[in-house]
């Protein structure tokens, strides 16, 4: 017998006007209110509203093309190197709009770090990988300071006792996963309040992912935390909340068993039953 | 079995029809690879032609003939002021003293036989003793046999190329020169030595003399200038619009001029420096000061075109990641992508620099053409430079120019060659992997 799917439904009717779930939290971090994301004439992010909960993991999740990715990028502003991208709406790091033309954006990315999908090293030293931020930022004032935010920083990646005799090795001389974490290293050092993750486990193994997966457990005590994922078991692992995204739209929020548990919107539910994705 | 539907082919019927093809598709790529190598092998044949008869003339142009002679210095006919200075060594006659040593060994008597003796030897023999004098003052008073370079028409002679069967009033040296050489020949004092001349003498009419010291010296102050000017400029350029430049109709424009300008007759840019900074800016001809500034033009487009594709290389992980930790978009540049795409900008400037060494029509235009026989110091100073340099000597009629544009196009190629091989090795040691 032929196991038949059911025909996908993904078209724009299904969506809902307005998310469904709570979008607000009390301690908010970072809150975006009707944020639409323009790749030219193509919109890519349509009203998104949502609130960042300060020291949580929220994590983002949706099929290819959401704009989850999209949308984790405005919150620091990396969509500023494409040229064809425009953010209506207003985004805020506590209560400042980071939209704003007076915002410089280099302070803003000392705020709001990133780690991307694809590990992604200088080709330099493992040392200089990390200490870049802080130097550039002028965190450490002399060389003894600096090594120990290296160290902490590496520390604090879990990736220390690996590099530690090896620092002066390339970064790009390690395996995907230190790779990873030694970017995990490089966003810390620089002490920013919000890491923002885009997809950071999906070029890596099984046995590297459930490491940076313990990691991201253990940042989130001192870090906010986004971050995008397609893998749903993740996201119930490392999540305090969990946002589904289709076609642009934010079609629910809420807590992360309660999404995975009993999801309200069908479009939700189609998605982590495995319907689509 | 069903019936077959439009459209679908069994897939029996399918791999008859593409074995049936298959013949035909191999004979096509048999074809093609015999074009190639065709096409491999004229390519070769003509290089191995251009090679074989550039060395085969060009070897014998590092040698030449000299003749050792016994010359006896004699203080009061070479320093008749007795100080030594330059001006007294030029007021004495050096000429003499080697004319009477020649006179000595060939035994030549009376008016013409004398003259006939002194057309053998060259007009830099006269120099060449008094450089000796000046470099070591020791000499005077002593007897000393040193080696002068024959005259070219002795040295033809010696190379085959005028043959005594010809009537005497048909070749350029007498029976009585044909004798006074046979004679030193026997006595040994005729030896075919590698050419000092050729590469430490500057431009001279007389063949024997002629070097390409001074077109050397011009070349690599042309290319100094050259580069000073194109580098910076061309790399400044490139980061400028692929970095920060405004993506719009002006950026365009600049962009399409650029690669235009890639393609633009280098004779064209020639005209450019003759117009603006002789005619207009009133600059004096002839210097290498202009001659870099005219190749730096030249040389730009491609600097400019290499680096921004080395610039494009730098895969964008990188400047996600610098922008990623608060890197300013000047950092970003500064730090990441310009230490990572400068071994292709280095390379696209060794190419620019090689071809600005090979070019010659802009220098004609403005006056590089000079017969300049001083070796300049500075990039002010009167100049030409090796491919010039080549295109005079290829004019000149005598036969041991011949062998002397040989040899100098021996020197700008093993140049032309250094160069690209310090480009291919640039590139492949310092080129990072990431």
């Amino acid at each position: 017998m032929d196991i038949v799917r059911a025909p996908i439904e993904m078209e724009a009717s299904k969506l809902p006007s307005l998310t469904v779930g709570e979008v607000y939290v009390d301690t908010p971090r970072m809150t975006t209110r009707n944020v639409n994301v323009f790749y030219g004439d193509k919109m890519a992010i349509d009203n998104v509203t949502l609130d960042i909960a300060e020291k949580q993991v929220i994590s983002l999740i949706g099929p290819s093309g959401c704009g989850k990715s999209t949308f984790l990028r405005c919150l620091n502003r990396m969509n500023d190197t494409i040229e064809s991208c425009r953010v209506e709406g207003q985004i805020k790091l506590d209560d400042q709009n980071i939209y704003d033309p007076h915002i410089d954006v280099v302070p803003l990315r000392a705020r709001v770090g990133m780690v991307f999908q694809k590990p992604n090293p200088f080709p330099k030293s493992i040392y200089d990988n990390v200490a870049y931020g802080p130097r550039i930022h002028g965190l450490a004032g002399h060389k003894d300071e600096l090594d120990s935010i290296v160290e902490a920083s590496l520390r604090r990646a879990g990736l220390w006792g690996e590099v530690a005799n090896r620092l002066d090795q390339s970064g790009t001389s390690l395996s995907g996963g230190q790779q990873q974490r030694l970017c995990i290293a490089r966003a810390i050092a620089v002490s920013p309040e919000v890491i923002l993750m885009d997809e950071p486990c999906s070029a890596l193994d099984p046995i590297a992912t459930a490491r940076i997966e313990e990691l991201i457990f253990e940042l989130r005590e001192e870090f906010t935390i986004v971050i995008v994922t397609h893998s749903m078991q993740q996201a119930a692992r490392v999540s305090n909340r969990t946002a589904y995204f289709h076609l642009g739209r934010l079609v629910e929020v809420g807590g992360t068993s309660e999404i995975f548990t009993n999801p309200h919107h069908e479009l939700t539910n189609s998605y982590i039953t495995g319907r689509f994705g | 079995m069903s019936e077959p539907q439009k459209g679908i082919i069994t897939p029996h019927v399918a791999i008859s029809r593409v074995n049936a093809s298959l013949a035909a598709r191999r004979a096509r790529e048999r074809r093609f690879r015999i074009y190639g190598r065709i096409a491999i092998g004229l390519a070769l044949a003509f290089l191995v032609t251009l090679f074989v008869s550039i060395f085969t003339k060009g070897i014998p142009g590092f040698f030449q003939y000299y003749v050792t002679l016994e010359v006896v210095i004699d203080q009061e006919k070479i320093d008749p002021d007795g100080d030594l200075s330059v001006q007294s060594l030029y007021d004495g006659d050096a000429r003499g003293i080697i004319r009477s040593a020649l006179y000595k060994v060939t035994g030549a008597e009376g008016r013409s036989g004398r003259k006939a003796a002194g057309k053998l030897i060259s007009k830099g023999a006269e120099q060449r003793l008094r450089k000796a004098i000046i470099k070591n003052p020791a000499l005077v008073g002593q007897t000393v046999a040193m080696k002068f370079a024959l005259d070219d028409d002795a040295d033809s002679f010696l190379r085959g190329y005028i043959s005594s069967a010809v009537p005497e009033k048909d070749r350029r040296i007498s029976d009585k020169q044909i004798e006074f050489i046979n004679k030193l020949q026997k006595l040994n004092l005729i030896s075919y030595d590698f050419s000092d001349y050729l590469i430490f003498g500057s431009a001279s009419r007389d063949p024997e003399i002629a070097g390409i010291k001074g077109a050397f010296i011009g070349s690599m102050l042309t290319l100094a200038v050259c580069l000073v000017l194109a580098f910076p400029m061309g790399v400044a350029t490139a980061i400028y619009l692929e970095e920060f430049a405004p993506k719009n109709r002006i950026t365009e424009l600049i962009e399409v001029n650029i690669n235009n300008l890639a393609a633009v007759p280098s004779v064209v840019f020639g005209i450019l420096g003759l117009a603006v900074f002789i005619s207009i800016f009133g600059m004096p001809r002839s210097i290498p000061l202009i001659g870099g500034v005219v190749l730096a033009l030249m040389t730009l487009p491609t600097i400019i075109i290499s680096s921004r594709a080395a610039i494009r290389a730098v895969p964008p992980s990188i400047r996600d990641a610098a922008f990623g930790v608060g890197a300013s978009k000047l950092q970003t540049v500064m730090h990441h992508v310009l230490p990572l795409a400068m071994p292709g900008m280095l390379t696209g400037t060794i190419i620019g620099m090689a071809q600005a060494l090979g070019e010659t029509a802009p220098l004609l235009m403005i006056g590089m053409v000079a017969f300049i026989v001083d070796i300049p110091g500075s990039v002010t100073d009167p100049g030409t430079v090796l491919p010039v340099q080549i295109f005079m000597w290829a004019d000149f009629a005598e036969r041991m120019f011949i062998h002397k544009t040989s040899a100098a196009i021996i020197v700008l190629l093993v140049f032309l060659i250094s160069m690209n091989a310090i480009a291919i090795f640039i590139r492949s040691r310092l080129e990072r992997r990431w």
